[in-house]
């Protein structure tokens, strides 16, 4: 390979614009204002942790991460309305970003399901008060050792990890960033940015510690193992292409690139390196998804997090790892779509019956939940899989109802408590129909819609997903995927007979009456449920309006 | 705009259920009241309904028409021909019965927590699953009747599992659980029918681009929409499996022996005489409408289905031991029938189907009801444990007769009729089934006959000597309904009337005319 057929930034840049003259980049700082305003808000809860009293901390960084979220989704809001969702969508920040309708639907979601699970971090009163000090559901010091004196004394002088609330605000910069990252650098930094908080988040649980180590550190050496794939995956494209550019490599890969310099033309005839590179990055956006075969985490992590974190998590990474998902096989790969639907095809159908029918033997409502989880991968993935405009849409509407679900099952599940914390195990939930009706009702009613029962908001969008599918040309995924809903029916049927046909046992879990922030939680899921599936008009136009990626 | 009465006939009892299951833990009286109030207005609505539906006139009457969710292509379309209107008013009237049958059936054993309360959720389930099955058989878009079709199973499920029949056998605990079993085999039957179904509803919307029945139809008969062979069956077999599951149809049936043995009485009066018709009824709506083609190509199969049901069921009602189990198989033997009906395609097949349907409800109800008010009172299920009831009892015994004649179709009651022409039908499309099918009729006689002689006469048990009459709540379901099986057997001509037509359209959806012309003086 002679000198100039090898790619290289910086010979690239030198030769367009000498060092000297390299402008100042040109940033839209209106239409990125979502993603800086919780950024800004997360280094401000930085300084908020140095500076201000203990005891003030937990009520302004409370009020500071609501306030940055709700600045932030009216943000989107406001972009949505300014048209950036439709005609004026476009690519800001030197084309690292894409400012357009799913990006701003995804951010839209992600930030209003955020929004609702920092209300559960900030749940304090599920504990009685441990010597005269509210305790919530994360570590008093998370550096302490689990079980030492130097946990006991933080306990006792009533630290509270509030570090919580700016972490999160980072990972929700983040999973901002990646569905509208258009370049595979961006991509990549993204996926760190959020990364990184959660595998620190996971680790913090106030009860059973190290349960919740244990799941970070796990977490975090696949997460690591899974970036290493992605980021082999980007260069081993931009071996191929020359550029991390979405649009760039989009145009290599369909051929319609219109200035080949000598570089380009020795890699681009290689597809080696073009599959290869794609399917690796393929599969570090299937880890973040939680598709099987990629799924080994998801159990261990969402139980051993803490629950707020695991409901978190479950939510707002999937969005945003759709997102990405989806833009990178619409945007970068349309052009490979016959290589790549036969694969997606296959993973789709393993992730779907395999978290179905795995979820049956689980006795612990959390990995129940993440076996649950995987399975709406799958039917996620039928949606990704049709590769029409329809798909998109679909996808984004489920992924609005799927996250809010989500949540307000994991808030629920933060309620039903005994001794040693919140009572998980399957059998403890035993009867918890007769003990506290409301409850197990508000429980059945989640469960009911990730089963896909009609009238509730999962079947209107497992629905649109199966549709689009068929549409699409994916029939057989829509059988397969009627066939794990089937299955799943049956483990979620099963917690219902358990809270309500069940004696309950005389040494079961109490029920904490939660404060207004669990109960605006479980209360939005609820509503969003019910609304979704009775009324879900408003928010299928809203998906199919957003449902075309700017290139 | 004219007022919506379809919509208020489902509006009503769904208020009623939300306004019932508000009513404070203590109230529970008040409860049962409203319930039944609610229920009686319905059933005033329904009446009001088939008054104006004129026989005679459009095809699909009382129309309504709203846009739904436009990006799934639904709309939220009403409209009832001869068939869906008899179907509701059934519905409408066995509700009430229902409810006054089951007055004591969820009063708490003990007071629990003061947040638990049984005797409201009881009612407003029942109400709910009303409401439901009501809207379903007026539904006239594929995709709202799919959602009530799924929906339904939810209340129905909390009523067989939470309420159990507290006449067992064995340990509470064992009962317990036979009784979550039966209540989820009830379920995942249904569930897993209704998923199959809706793989086939996303289908035929790739296919036709619409869910309006009206518009699929219209589609169809002027070959505007074409639908190949392969399609076409593939997706009517989609419908049928998860109505054969409903209906409930060898071998399809073994969900419901579990669920109306374990539930009360009144709920298996709710699964087999109203929620199950659901699945006959879209059989007659969906399966032929829409695919006329491939239901023809089906029907042979059906038909043996239909036959294996009839006797099947009926030979294992003969062998029960345990009465609420027995009615069960001879339901499923007169499902049997219904399907038959349906699938011989001739206008006294289906119009015999169609008023069967009525009929089995009524029959059904009277005889689940009174058999529920004899297990109340000596708290067994089985049939060993009685004898010489009516020696005790003369007037309970007296309905229960009545009740099992019904069931085995004596001419002179309302299910002979039906009988009847299913069975002329039957002889004047396919002779051997027609043949095979009355084994069915002498089994039925051997089945009740013997469940009377067994319980009512011989030497009094000594656990029944004190056995005590029907009371008059329990007279006042009972008489209606003997009163109605009476009526319609020697009267069915109101029925026949409104009935026919809509067959008439049937019949021309899946061009079908009857073999001979004879068979008309037979009718």
């Amino acid at each position: 390979m002679s000198a100039t057929a090898v790619h290289s930034l910086w010979t690239t840049a030198a030769e367009v614009e000498p060092f000297g003259r390299i402008p100042t980049p040109h940033i839209e700082y209106a239409q990125l204002a979502p993603a800086l305003i919780v950024v800004g808000a997360a280094v401000l809860g930085i300084l908020v942790e140095a500076f201000v009293p203990r005891r003030a901390r937990y009520h302004t960084q409370v009020f500071l991460a609501v306030v940055a979220l709700t600045a932030a989704f009216a943000a989107v809001v406001g972009l949505a309305a300014g048209g950036y969702a439709t005609t004026e969508a476009q690519i800001a920040a030197m084309g690292a970003i894409a400012v357009d309708g799913p990006a701003l639907f995804l951010q839209g979601t992600i930030l209003l399901a955020s929004l609702v699970a920092v209300f559960t971090f900030a749940e304090r009163r599920l504990d009685p008060a441990a010597h005269g000090n509210r305790i919530d559901s994360f570590a008093a010091e998370s550096a302490a050792v689990p079980g030492s004196d130097h946990e006991k004394a933080a306990v006792k002088a009533g630290f509270t990890t509030t570090e919580v609330f700016p972490l999160a605000l980072f990972a929700v910069t983040g999973m901002l960033v990646f569905p509208a990252a258009n370049d595979l650098l961006t991509l990549f930094i993204a996926l760190e940015v959020f990364s990184l908080p959660l595998y620190l988040l996971c680790a913090v649980a106030r009860r059973k510690r190290l349960m919740s180590q244990e799941a970070a550190v796990k977490y975090f050496l696949l997460g690591a193992f899974s970036s290493a794939f992605l980021l082999f995956g980007i260069a081993l494209v931009y071996g191929y292409a020359g550029s991390v550019s979405y649009a760039r490599i989009a145009d290599v890969v369909e051929g319609s690139v219109r200035t080949i310099d000598p570089a380009l033309a020795d890699t681009m005839g290689n597809d080696a390196l073009l599959l290869i590179g794609g399917a690796m990055i393929l599969v570090g956006l299937l880890f973040k998804v939680g598709a099987v075969p990629f799924h080994m985490w998801t159990p261990d992590v969402y139980q051993g997090a803490p629950t707020p974190v695991t409901g978190f998590m479950a939510a707002a990474t999937k969005v945003a790892a759709f997102g990405a998902l989806l833009r990178l096989l619409y945007v970068v790969l349309p052009g490979l779509t016959w290589d790549w639907r036969p694969v997606m095809w296959a993973v789709a159908i393993v992730t779907m019956l395999g978290g179905a029918i795995v979820a049956i033997t689980q006795t612990d409502i959390k990995r129940l939940l993440a076996y649950s989880s995987i399975a709406h991968a799958g039917f996620i993935l039928a949606g990704v899989i049709a590769a029409t405009p329809e798909g998109i849409s679909s996808v984004l509407f489920y992924l609005l109802v799927y996250s809010f679900v989500t949540i307000g099952a994991f808030a629920v599940v933060t309620l039903v408590r005994d001794a040693g914390g919140e009572a998980t195990h399957l059998s403890k939930w035993a009867g918890l129909g007769r003990r506290s009706p409301l409850v197990a009702a508000v429980f059945a009613v989640f469960l009911l819609s990730f089963a896909g029962i009609p009238l509730t908001s999962g079947f209107a969008g497992k629905f649109a997903v199966f549709k689009a599918a068929a549409d699409g040309g994916a029939a057989a995924l829509v059988v397969v995927g009627v066939i794990s809903s089937a299955i799943a029916a049956f483990f979620y049927i099963r917690v219902i007979v358990l809270m309500f046909f069940s004696e309950p046992k005389p040494e079961g879990p109490t029920v904490a009456v939660p404060s207004p922030l669990t109960m605006t939680a479980i209360g939005v899921g609820v509503a969003v449920t019910l609304v979704l599936g009775l009324a879900p008009q408003y928010f299928l136009d809203l998906a199919s309006q957003a449902g075309v990626f700017v290139r | 705009m004219s007022f919506p009465i379809l919509t208020a006939t489902a509006v009503l009892p769904a208020v009623g259920a939300i306004a019932t299951a508000a009513v404070p833990a203590a109230r529970r009286a008040a409860a049962k009241w409203l319930a039944l109030l609610f229920s009686l207005a319905t059933l005033v609505l329904a009446a009001i309904v088939l008054v104006r539906f004129e026989p005679g006139g459009d095809r699909y009457q009382l129309t309504e028409s709203h846009a739904w969710i436009a990006d799934f292509g639904v709309r939220y379309e009403l409209g009832v021909d001869g068939i869906g209107v008899v179907m509701v008013a059934l519905t409408a009237l066995l509700i009430p019965f229902v409810i006054l049958a089951g007055w004591h059936d969820a009063d708490p054993l003990e007071t629990r927590s003061s947040r638990w309360r049984p005797t409201q959720g009881f009612f407003a389930l029942i109400l709910m699953v009303e409401a439901m099955v009501i809207l379903s058989f007026e539904a006239t878009d594929v995709f709202l009747f799919y959602i009530l079709f799924e929906a339904m199973l939810i209340p129905m499920y909390f009523l067989i599992g939470g309420f159990g029949d507290r006449a067992h056998s064995g340990t509470e605990e064992n009962a317990a659980a036979q009784r979550s079993y039966a209540a989820v085999k009830f379920l995942l039957y249904n569930l897993v029918g209704g998923l199959i179904m809706l793989a086939a509803v996303i289908g035929l919307y790739v296919v036709a681009g619409s869910f309006s029945l009206s518009e699929i139809a219209q589609a169809r008969a002027s070959g505007e929409l074409e639908m190949a062979t392969t399609t076409e069956r593939l997706l009517f077999l989609g419908f049928f499996f998860a109505f054969a599951i409903k209906a409930p149809l060898w071998p399809l049936h073994t969900w419901l022996p579990n669920a109306m043995g374990e539930a009360t009485a009144p709920v298996a009066v709710l699964i087999t005489a109203v929620v199950d018709k659901v699945g006959t009824f879209a059989m007659l709506r969906f399966c032929l409408q829409l695919f006329p083609e491939a239901s023809k190509w089906a029907t042979p199969v059906i038909l043996v289905l239909a036959l294996i049901s009839i006797v099947y069921g009926a030979l294992l009602a003969v062998g029960q031991r345990d009465i609420k189990r027995l009615i069960a198989y001879a339901s499923v033997s007169h499902f049997g029938f219904i399907i038959l009906g349906i699938f011989v395609m001739t206008s006294q097949g289906q119009s015999g189907a169609t008023l069967y349907m009525v009929n089995h409800g009524l029959s059904t109800a009277a005889l689940m009801l009174v058999a529920g008010f004899l297990i109340s009172r000596r708290g067994s299920r089985l049939i060993a444990d009685y004898g010489g009831v009516q020696k005790v009892a003369p007037v309970l015994a007296g309905t229960f007769l009545i009740g099992g004649l019904a069931t085995l179709s004596l001419p002179g009651l309302a299910p002979f009729v039906s009988e009847f022409l299913v069975l002329v039908g039957a002889f004047a499309a396919y002779p051997v089934v027609g043949i095979i099918a009355t084994v069915g009729i002498v089994l039925a006689a051997l089945y009740t006959l013997v469940l009377y002689q067994r319980t009512m006469t011989g030497p009094v048990k000594a656990e029944v000597r004190t056995m005590p009459d029907l009371k008059a709540r329990e007279l006042a379901v009972v008489a209606p309904l003997i009163a109605l099986l009476i009526f319609l057997g020697v009267f069915p001509k109101p029925l026949t009337e409104i009935i026919d037509p809509a067959v008439e359209h049937t019949m021309s959806d899946v061009q079908k005319q009857d073999p001979r012309p004879d068979v008309e003086a037979a009718k």
